[in-house]
C-alpha cells in the first residue's frame, strides 16, 4: 500500500496525543502535594478556573487557595520552562544540522551562571535581581560567542561557532568559579539554583511568559525553513535562502527562550537534547513536526520531572535538574549510541 | 540563455578560474570536461553565484548580479556532486524544498507547490518512494530524488555537478536518458560536469574543456575531444575514433603515458 503522498506536519493526532500527556501531567503535578485532594476535584477545579466557566469543585477555600498559589503556578512555570528548554534545543539542532547540540552550547549557561554568582555574591539580601542577573547572563554569553564566532572565521560558519560557545563557556565557567571562592559561604545557594527550581510562583510565571510567548512563536514559525536548512548552506543558498540568515533569527528566537527559562528555573539540563530526540524517532524529522511536538512534549516531560522531584523523597524535593539529568545521561549515551550504528 | 565574460575565482591565493567566456544557448546540453582540480565544479557554483568572482554572468539577457537570490533560484536549479540529503526527511519533502523560491520566508507551500512536486516525482516515477526516509533510498534511487527536487524549481536551466558519480553502468545511462528526455520534452537547458568522455561526448551539444582553471578549448565535441587535446590537458595516452553515431569514442591505450 501506498501512504497518501504530502509534506509532513504535526498530524493533528500527535498534536492531540501530547497534549493528552501535558494535561494528564498537571493534574498530576496539581494532585501531589501534603493536603488531601481527589483527582476529580483537582479537575473540576482547574475547569473552573478557565474563562467562563463557573463549577462547583467542593473544595473549601483554604484548598482552593493552595492549589492557586502554590500548585498551579509550579505547574505552570514547569510547564512553560519545559516547552522553552525543548524547543529551543530543537532550534539549535537545526542550526547546527546536529542532534545532539542543547541550548546551552553558545555560552547561555556559563554566562547566567556567572552572572547570577555575582549576583549572589555581590547583593545576597535581593533575591529578586537573580532572574533578571541569569536572563542578562545568558543573553550576554550567547552574544559573546556569536560576535566571536562570526568574527574568527568564515562569516556564518557553523563549526567555528560551536568552538567559540566552548571557549566562552570554559571562560566563563572559570570566572565564576573564581568569583564563588570569595563567598564560600553562598556556595549551596549558587548550586541550588545551577540545579534548578519551578517552585518560585505567580510572579516567576509571569516574568517568563512574554518571552516565552514572542520567542516560541518564532520558532515555530520557522520549521520550514530549519528544513531547507538541513541540506547544506550551498543548497539552501541554491534554493534561494540566505542561510545566516535564517539561522541567525532562530539563534536569536532560541537563545530568547534559553535565557526566559533560565532566568527563572536556574540551569536544568538535557530536557533540550531529550525531548527532541523523542519526538524525531516518534513522529518523524520534520522541523514542521518536531518544533510543536517538542514544545508540546518538553512541557509535559517537566511538569512530571518536578512531580517526581517532589515527591521520591517527600517531605523533602530533590533539585529538578538532578531528575532530568537522571533520565537525560543515559538517554544521551543511547542515542550516540544509536547514530554511531546508523552512520556506519 | 547564459553567458559569462572574464569569470574568475580565488579561493585564498589559488586562482580557481581564470577569464572564462561561455556561452550556453537555451536548450542546449554543455558538458564541462577537464582532469582532476581543473575548476569543473568551480564555474557551476559561480554561475550559481555560490562563490565570490569577478566577471560577469548574464543570464537570459540579465545580469545575475542584479538578481535576487530567489530570482536566481527560479533561473537556475542546481544539484550539487555529492547532494546532502537528510536520512530522516522524506522524499516528498526533499522534493518540495524545490518548491522554496516560490513559497514566502515563513510560509508555508500552497496546493500549486505541492501538486508540482507530486507530478514531478509521478514523471521520474518515484510516487511509490514519496513516503520512504531518504537514508533508505539505493544511489540511484537517490540521484532522481536529488533530479526531483532540482525540477521542482521549474526552472529553465539544469546545472548538474557530475549527476552520474557513483552510479553503476546502467543507472548513469538512466539518468543521463531521463535528463535528456526531459530537456527535451521542457525545452531545458543543461549544464553538467561530466567525468567520462566519451558520456561527455554522446550526450552533450557541445563541450568546454578546462584546464587549470582556463578554457582550453570548446565547440562541438568532435572539435573538443581529440587526441592531441585530451593527451596534453589529461596527461593520458588515448585513441580517439567516431563511435556508431558518429561522436567520438575516447579508449585509453594500455601502456602511456
Amino acid at each position: 500500500m501506498v501512504a497518501q503522498a504530502g509534506p509532513s506536519r504535526a498530524r493533528p493526532l500527535w498534536v492531540l496525543a501530547a497534549l493528552g500527556v501535558l494535561a494528564v501531567a498537571m493534574v498530576a503535578g496539581l494532585l501531589d502535594g501534603a493536603a488531601d485532594i481527589s483527582p476529580w476535584q483537582v479537575v473540576l477545579q482547574a475547569v473552573d478556573w478557565l474563562p467562563f466557566v463557573h463549577v462547583d469543585s467542593g473544595l473549601a477555600p483554604v484548598e482552593q487557595g493552595l492549589l492557586f498559589e502554590l500548585r498551579l503556578p509550579r505547574v505552570l512555570v514547569a510547564a512553560v520552562v519545559g516547552g522553552l528548554l525543548a524547543v529551543a534545543g530543537a532550534g539549535y539542532q537545526g542550526v547546527f544540522r546536529n542532534p545532539l547540540a542543547d541550548p546551552y552550547l553558545l555560552g547561555a549557561a556559563a554566562g547566567a551562571g556567572l552572572a547570577t554568582t555575582v549576583a549572589i555574591v555581590l547583593l545576597p539580601s535581593a533575591a529578586g535581581s537573580i532572574p533578571v542577573a541569569a536572563f542578562l547572563g545568558a543573553v550576554g554569553g550567547v552574544f559573546l560567542a556569536y560576535t566571536l564566532g562570526n568574527t574568527a572565521g568564515r562569516a556564518g560558519g557553523t563549526a567555528t561557532l560551536v568552538l567559540a560557545g566552548v571557549a566562552v563557556t570554559s571562560f566563563l565557567t572559570a570566572i565564576q568559579t573564581f568569583v564563588q571562592q570569595f563567598k564560600v559561604e553562598e556556595l549551596q545557594r549558587i548550586y541550588s539554583w545551577i540545579l534548578g527550581d519551578v517552585g518560585g510562583g505567580w510572579d516567576q510565571f509571569w516574568l517568563v511568559l512574554p518571552y516565552a510567548a514572542v520567542s516560541a512563536v518564532l520558532l515555530l514559525l520557522h520549521g520550514r525553513m530549519l528544513d531547507v536548512l538541513s541540506v547544506g548552506d550551498e543548497e539552501a543558498a541554491s534554493l534561494g535562502v540566505r542561510a545566516a540568515r535564517v539561522r541567525f533569527t532562530v539563534l536569536l528566537a532560541a537563545s530568547l527562550a534559553t535565557a526566559a527559562a533560565v532566568a527563572v528555573s536556574g540551569l536544568i539540563g538535557f530536557v533540550g537534547i531529550v525531548i527532541p530526540h523523542v519526538v524525531r524517532r516518534l513522529a518523524g524529522g520534520s522541523y514542521r513536526i518536531v518544533l510543536p511536538l517538542s514544545l508540546i512534549g518538553g512541557a509535559a516531560f517537566l511538569v512530571a520531572a518536578d512531580l517526581v522531584a517532589r515527591t521520591v523523597i517527600a517531605p523533602a524535593e530533590l533539585p529538578i535538574g538532578v531528575v532530568t539529568m537522571f533520565v537525560g545521561a543515559p538517554f544521551f549515551v543511547g542515542v550516540l549510541r544509536m547514530t554511531r550504528r546508523a552512520s556506519t | 540563455m547564459i553567458e559569462t565574460s572574464a569569470l574568475s575565482v580565488r579561493l585564498g591565493d589559488r586562482e580557481v578560474l581564470a577569464e572564462v567566456d561561455l556561452r550556453v544557448r537555451r536548450g542546449d546540453w554543455l558538458a564541462i570536461i577537464g582532469p582532476n582540480g581543473a575548476g569543473k565544479s568551480t564555474l557551476l557554483k559561480a554561475v550559481m553565484g555560490l562563490v565570490a568572482h569577478r566577471g560577469t554572468v548574464t543570464l537570459d539577457g540579465r545580469p545575475a548580479a542584479g538578481l535576487k537570490p530567489r530570482e536566481r533560484a527560479r533561473l537556475l536549479a542546481y544539484a550539487p556532486q555529492t547532494p546532502a540529503l537528510p536520512p530522516d526527511m522524506t522524499v516528498f519533502d526533499y522534493a518540495l524544498l524545490g518548491r522554496t523560491p516560490y513559497i514566502p520566508y515563513l510560509g508555508r507551500e500552497s496546493r500549486h507547490d505541492r501538486d508540482v512536486t507530486a507530478s514531478v516525482l509521478d514523471r521520474l516515477d518515484l510516487t511509490e518512494l514519496a513516503m520512504r526516509r531518504a537514508g533508505e533510498l539505493s544511489g540511484g534511487e537517490r540521484q532522481r530524488v536529488v533530479l526531483a527536487r532540482a525540477l521542482a524549481q521549474q526552472a529553465p536551466v539544469l546545472l548538474l555537478d557530475e549527476p552520474t558519480t557513483a552510479l553503476d553502468l546502467g543507472h548513469q545511462q538512466q539518468v543521463l536518458e531521463l535528463v535528456d528526455r526531459l530537456r527535451r520534452a521542457d525545452g531545458l537547458t543543461v549544464v553538467t560536469t561530466l567525468h567520462d568522455l566519451t558520456v561527455a561526448g554522446l550526450y552533450a551539444d557541445a563541450l568546454l574543456l578546462l584546464a587549470e582553471g582556463r578554457a582550453a578549448a570548446s565547440g562541438a565535441p568532435a572539435q573538443v575531444l581529440t587526441e592531441a587535446l585530451v593527451g596534453r590537458h589529461f596527461d593520458a595516452h588515448v585513441k580517439i575514433e567516431p563511435g556508431p553515431d558518429g561522436r567520438p569514442v575516447v579508449h585509453l591505450v594500455r601502456g602511456g603515458p
